[in-house]
């Protein structure tokens, strides 16, 4: 764990999204010792891990500073910078009330970095002639309120619920934004990670799931992505890098960095390569969205 | 004189030591479990362990219900069982009694190598192949269920249960057989009505044992169980085990938190359903002299 190569982190970053095993994300607790090293640790968001580890690389290639990243969930990382064993924490949501609040009392002050965009797209199985959902009518389904495909003018089908597990950033953020923070049915079947969420939908006529536009994107024809209205009489949008800038598309989200305190050093150094023309050039490859 | 004294007494303080290493182990773990559990116990209180859900991360209200985890291992476990038993038990008797040595040497290395296969590679097999399968052939609207934890956790199990089973009836001793055989009776009869009787504790305990690793197995079930809380003994339902609850959830809770402390009152329960299993398989082997 202590110094892994770029490829090593690809292959890593591939398996944790592959089945994001949680408990692969463990054995990092002796980060505090690898720090001398000029090694740079990043944990967090599952939903992250490719762009991070792909920043992570180029950025490798031409610093002597070694980045390694994990996964394991956004709560995760934040749990792992307020107990120091991480430098940076991936987020995809913001840091809550209650974490901050432990933050203060364990000296730490996060500080918050926007780096990219992501939308959540809303995917269904390729057969599946649903074209179109509003906000409304998605977390009717996801509360459990909708339980067949022919209540949205589908064929009669049970819907199949698919979720990321309760340790990830995205499962808050859709509960948040599309469930109105209402609780997800409990027919909703938990899924390990983006990848898992993605079989599965390929899997079952009847399933819905929702990933990240990167990971959405990757599955090609295995899924079909469906427009989402934000409300009943509005139009039907696509999320796409241009639909998530210009926030027509309404299940979009901020993808944050967070630091212990101003980045300094090795840190600073990586946040601006993040934030500079060559790592925004990677968000836009990686299949999110650019800040600028 | 009394210096050799000494260098025995040395000597067998260590071989104490080392002996008593793995109890101290065993306890300082349930110290453990208990002190991080007990905060749970006293703040909200042991009734919210006893609600009907388990939704950990809400708006509304958190649930931390035990009883659909409790049924979601106890689903898993059973359906395993079921599948483990009549396939070990009868490839135990054919090993043991029947098959010509040729036939043991070629099927006893095949058999261990089932047992090494890392979990998550039969996950990954279950998630993409099995779970298909088991929903084409019950026609069920997802294969990530209770039984198809099950079949993958009966193949976990089935390489322990074999061994140990077929240990027990090879130690029946010779002359129950030949007094058998002498009687007249065939070799079925033999096999059916008196090496199998006499090697039952035995069968019985390495059933107990492969129960006891079938409970505690994580990644199989996280993969393809779906992981959906319900309370239910359906085994072509969604289940969530105490296994993959801890496995998912443990990563992401901020330490201290009503969460953490319900994860770990959700260990204790898991290692205690563990030890009874352990306990009675020894107690088994024990009462019929099977151990020493």
């Amino acid at each position: 764990m202590i110094c892994l190569r770029p490829r090593t982190l690809v292959l890593l970053a591939a398996l944790v999204a592959l089945a994001a095993l949680p408990g692969c994300s463990r054995p990092d607790k002796t980060d505090a010792t690898s720090k001398a090293k000029q090694t740079l640790t990043i944990k967090g968001s599952d939903t992250m891990v490719h762009l991070m580890s792909t920043w992570a690389e180029s950025f490798g290639a031409t610093s002597p500073t070694q980045v390694s990243v994990t996964g394991g969930g956004s709560g995760t990382g934040i749990a792992a910078l307020l107990n120091g064993t991480t430098d940076i924490c991936a987020a995809s949501r913001q840091i809550e009330d209650k974490e901050t609040a432990l933050a203060k009392q364990k000296n730490i002050t996060p500080n918050e970095i926007t780096v990219a965009l992501d939308g959540i797209a809303v995917v269904v199985h390729p057969d599946n002639p649903i074209t179109e959902l509003s906000l409304e009518q998605i977390g009717a389904i996801y509360t459990g309120a909708i339980g067949n495909w022919k209540e949205v003018g589908g064929p009669d089908q049970p819907i199949l619920l698919l979720s990321r597990e309760s340790s990830s950033g995205t499962y808050v953020f859709f509960q948040e934004k599309v469930l109105n923070k209402k609780d997800y049915s409990q027919q909703a079947r938990l899924m390990p990670g983006t990848s898992a969420v993605v079989q599965a939908v390929t899997a079952d006529r009847g399933a819905i799931g929702y990933v990240g536009l990167g990971y959405a994107k990757e599955a090609g024809n295995k899924v079909k992505t469906i427009a989402v209205r934000s409300a009943a009489g509005q139009p039907a949008v696509m999320p796409s890098p241009a639909t998530v800038k210009d926030a027509s598309y309404p299940v979009a989200r901020a993808l944050y960095l967070y630091t212990n305190g101003a980045p300094q050093g090795k840190v600073k150094e990586f946040v601006d390569f993040c934030l500079g023309s060559a790592g925004q050039k990677i968000v836009a490859d990686t299949g999110y969205v650019q800040v600028h | 004189m009394a210096q050799r004294r000494w260098q025995e007494k040395a000597i067998q303080l260590t071989l104490v030591a080392m002996a008593t290493t793995s109890l101290l182990v065993v306890v300082l773990i349930f110290l453990f479990l208990g002190k991080e559990a007990i905060p749970f116990l006293k703040d909200p209180g042991i009734a919210r362990l006893l609600d009907r859900q388990w939704m950990p991360v809400s708006f509304q209200q958190e649930h931390f219900g035990l009883l659909p985890l409790l049924t979601g291992s106890l689903v898993v476990t059973l359906t395993a069982t079921l599948i483990t038993v009549p396939f070990s038990v009868l490839g135990a008797i054919y090993i043991a009694e029947i098959a010509r040595p040729l036939e043991r040497e070629f099927l006893k290395p095949f058999i261990e190598l089932l047992a090494s296969i890392p979990s998550v590679v039969l996950g990954f097999f279950g998630l993409v192949v099995l779970a298909p399968l088991v929903k084409a052939l019950f026609g069920l609207p997802s294969g990530l269920n209770g039984l198809t934890g099950g079949l993958l956790l009966a193949l976990m199990a089935i390489p322990t249960v074999i061994s140990i089973s077929e240990d027990a009836i090879t130690s029946v001793p010779r002359h129950l057989k030949q007094a058998s055989l002498a009687l007249g009776a065939s070799e079925l009869q033999t096999i059916l009505r008196v090496t199998v009787p006499a090697a039952l504790p035995g069968i019985i305990a390495a059933v107990m044992l492969g129960m006891g690793r079938i409970v505690g197995e994580t990644m199989v079930v996280m993969m393809v169980t779906g992981n959906a809380a319900l309370v239910t003994l359906n085994p072509f339902q969604s289940v969530r085990t105490m296994t993959a609850t801890i496995a998912a959830e443990m990563g992401e809770v901020s330490f201290g938190s009503i969460h953490y402390s319900a994860l770990f009152c959700v260990g204790v329960v898991l290692m205690l359903v563990t030890f009874v299993l352990n306990l009675g398989a020894q107690r088994v082997l024990k009462r019929y002299g099977m151990m020493t």
